[in-house]
């Protein structure tokens, strides 16, 4: 079903545990969000997973490359993906 | 002045930096071998930790670890100051002679980003590649003499939390040269990078601007979309016109200003770690993973987290009260002493009740403060604290706050003291301010005695429904009640005086580990010497005051209560009484509440003196105090003074009222100044006495006069 859709673009708020995806870009909705994500390694390219939702369904949690970051949906609204096929 | 002005010679500073969660302290606490002192950097409440090492010639230096930070654009006061430091950009430090930039082995890539930042300020940095215990078990191989030189700046791996790698670190920073001289790696557009170097000629020919500071400034200029205030403040209006006109140009030629740094800097990282690391097995679930199934889990994450908020309160409940009985005791059998060995006088009733008891009240709540901070110790180290404000911030975020101001809050409970002080890990000022002011309305231990004494004296002790007897339920409305308050108080706050944005939830999980015993008592023994020390001085003196004001005018012959009744305490009391008559309260009740704005329990004993109740002195024949409550009779109107809505009035105006100078101390300390401390105690008593004059109007009402 997945190549239906090749240029798959999802935000990460989007994704469901277990799904991956790689980065394509933030975009400018808040400066500072923007700036603190790429920072912490939330770059163009690189792979995230999300693993889970919090219990109360906001935060999320999401694999960067080595490590665990929590956002809440709204944060990661504007995080925009290419989901991968797998 | 406490800090020692005697320097005639400029001790070696090193700096130590890091991302959150990388070893940082542990491996401070190795380097100095606890020889440390905690203070504040001025101005700020970022708690500044320095320490001295010792080299093998015997040489000292100064350690200094910073805050932890991500990278070098500051987020958070925290991260500011670890900044301004490490480039010298505060006006009482000069930038340090060196940096320890700690590194987890186990994240390279994100760690690896603050090192490119550190490395391009030319300052001497040695790389402590830390946790390699860690990264080897998630088949993570570092090849460390590639990486030094793809850094170019040395490399020793360290396991910080088993003391190995410290004496190779010793001797690197010891020989390490005045300047990394590293040329800069990582690459710009053409046109940014001469934009760039324009600026930095420009700040360092008319801002006198040193050079790697200049380079850092220049970047900060052309990736802002906003200049900061510290830019505006610092740099002439043509330098911020001449800035502008870059950002046109810039974003015309479709350059992304804000990515296009960051961007250049990972693409090196990704360079370096293709290089130096390998990953030999693919963990497919850490440990750490298999942990956060359970306690991130919607129902087992939640049983679990209040199981471990019941048994934290339970302990602190049963383990601080025992201590904390002992340390009155104690403060009675010295007050004791006292009497016995000095003759009869003023001087003496000032030591014993004036300074003792104020001593005393201080030293009261240690036993709450180290458990707590034992508790929250514990829950920092091993990592849980993250996943507690994972789990609850949605919640929080209803009132708009942060995941993190819920521990703060829910210490409160058992006291507001180390609440405020835990608040410390909240990033936005404002947050951390607002979570602060709400902190004391939350039921605190030092309540209890009053809901005791009231609920004993004037509730019924039936019970509704046949199961929930009525003084529990009094009880526990008395806690909602401050809950409620508290919640209100935060959403209204944030939507008027400090109004900011919802903040951001930015926050990495760290991996669990276990808690290191000396990182836990060494963060308790911190905490109990500053609240000694800050608290302590403040209370001393006024608990004098309170004393020469319960005690003066001297009557020379007469009760207790008489003696009470004619001082300028009882008189304040009398004074006071029009202003809380709309809240049922008489003059009694006035002197209590005056005696009791240095600590709430105060109130109880103040209402033992009033009704000249002497504990041990008379035995049978006398009426407890609870009786003689329950009798008292108005002379004038006849009724009784107490009635059971008196009792909850009291109560609830006890909930609400900042009844505890040690709490005003501690958010003087916190918030740097009076101004808040002040606001709180005016906005809660305020709050106290329109909700109490609330219930009360309500309650005659209801009972129609009674």
């Amino acid at each position: 079903m997945a190549w239906v859709h090749e240029m798959n673009e999802v935000s990460l708020s989007e994704l469901l545990p277990g799904e991956k995806g790689t980065v394509e870009r933030i975009s400018h909705a808040a400066a500072t969000v923007r700036q603190r994500l790429m920072e912490m390694g939330v770059v163009r390219g690189i792979q995230v997973q999300l693993i889970r939702f919090a219990p109360l369904g906001d935060p999320i949690e999401v694999r960067v490359g080595g490590y665990r970051l929590s956002l809440r949906r709204n944060e990661a609204q504007a995080v925009l993906v290419t989901k991968d096929v797998t | 002045m406490s800090t020692s002005t005697v320097e005639s010679v400029r001790v070696r500073t090193i700096a130590i930096i890091g991302n959150p969660n990388s070893g940082k302290t542990t491996l401070f606490n190795a380097l100095t071998r606890l020889r440390q002192k905690v203070g504040n950097y001025p101005g700020v409440t970022v708690e500044k930790k320095e320490g001295r090492i010792t080299f093998h010639d015997g040489s000292e230096a100064s350690l200094l670890d910073l805050p932890g930070t991500y990278s070098l654009t500051a987020n958070s006061p925290d991260e500011k100051i670890a900044t301004d430091i490490l480039l010298g950009r505060t006006a009482h430090t000069t930038a340090p002679d060196s940096v320890i930039c700690v590194v987890d082995a186990s994240n390279l890539e994100r760690n690896l980003y603050l090192v490119s930042q550190i490395i391009d300020s030319h300052l001497p940095v040695v790389v402590a590649l830390n946790m390699i215990d860690i990264a080897n078990s998630e088949g993570i191989k570092i090849d460390f003499n590639a990486l030094q030189q793809q850094l170019g700046v040395p490399v020793i791996p360290t396991i910080a939390s088993r003391k190995m790698g410290i004496d190779e670190l010793k001797k690197t920073i010891e020989t390490t040269p005045k300047s990394n001289g590293v040329v800069r790696k990582w690459s710009v557009p053409e046109v940014f990078a001469r934009e760039c170097d324009e600026l930095i000629d420009l700040l360092k020919n008319y801002h006198k601007v040193s050079e790697p500071l200049a380079f850092h400034e220049a970047l900060d200029l052309l990736t802002t979309q906003t200049p900061s205030p510290h830019q505006l403040d610092r740099f002439s209006y043509e330098l911020m016109e001449h800035v502008k006109k870059d950002h046109r140009r810039l974003d015309f030629l479709g350059i992304d200003r804000q990515s296009v740094v960051i961007e250049a800097r990972y693409k090196w990282i990704n360079n370096v770690c293709a290089i130096a690391v390998t990953q030999t097995k693919h963990a497919d679930m850490s440990l750490s993973d298999k942990i956060d199934r359970v306690l991130t889990h919607k129902v087992w994450g939640f049983v679990f987290f209040f199981a471990l908020m019941t048994v934290i309160f339970q302990s602190i409940f049963t383990w601080a009260i025992l201590p904390m009985e002992l340390i009155g005791d104690g403060f009675d059998l010295l007050g004791q002493q006292i009497t016995r060995v000095m003759p009869e006088g003023d001087l003496r009733d000032l030591i014993v009740n004036g300074a003792l008891a104020g001593v005393a009240a201080v030293v009261t709540f240690l036993p709450q403060i180290l458990f707590l901070f034992l508790f929250l110790g514990l829950l920092e180290d091993t990592g849980y604290m993250a996943r507690a404000a994972f789990i609850m911030d949605r919640a929080m975020s209803k009132v708009g706050l942060h995941g993190k101001s819920f521990i703060p809050l829910l210490s409160s409970f058992a006291c507001a003291i180390p609440g405020i002080m835990a608040t410390r890990t909240i990033e936005s000022p404002k947050d951390r301010l607002v979570t602060m002011l709400v902190a004391p309305l939350m039921s605190c231990s030092a309540r209890l005695p009053i809901y005791t004494l009231m609920i004993a004296a004037f509730i019924p002790s039936t019970s509704l429904f046949g199961i929930l007897s009525l003084p529990a339920l009094t009880m526990l409305s008395m806690y909602l009640l401050g809950l409620t308050a508290a919640l209100t108080m935060a959403w209204l706050l944030k939507k008027t005086l400090l109004k900011s944005a919802p903040p951001v939830f930015i926050m990495e999980l760290p991996r669990y580990k276990l808690p290191s015993a000396k990182t836990i008592l060494l963060k308790m023994w911190e905490r109990a010497r500053l609240f000694l020390r800050e608290a302590g001085t403040i209370i001393l003196g006024v608990s004098i005051v309170l004393w020469f004001l319960a005690t003066y005018p001297r009557l020379e012959n007469g009760t207790a209560s008489e003696q009470i009744n004619q001082s300028f305490a009882g008189r304040a009391g009398h004074l006071i009484e029009p202003l809380i008559r709309p809240l049922g309260f008489d003059w009694k009740i006035g002197i209590g509440l005056i005696g009791s704005i240095l600590q709430r329990e105060v109130f109880v004993s103040t209402m033992g003196t009033i009704y000249n109740i002497k504990n041990a002195d008379e035995e049978s024949g006398t009426l407890s105090l609870k009786e003689q409550m329950q009798n008292d009779k108005d002379p004038v109107t006849g009724k009784p003074t107490f009635t059971v809505l008196t009792a909850i009035c009291l109560m609830v105006y006890y909930v609400l009222a900042m009844q505890c100078l040690s709490t005003v101390a501690v958010m003087r300390r916190e918030t740097n100044g009076w101004k808040w401390p002040l606001f709180q105690f005016g906005y809660m008593t305020m709050l106290a006495y329109s909700v109490t004059f609330l219930v009360f109007r309500v309650g005659l009402w209801i009972g129609g006069g009674a």
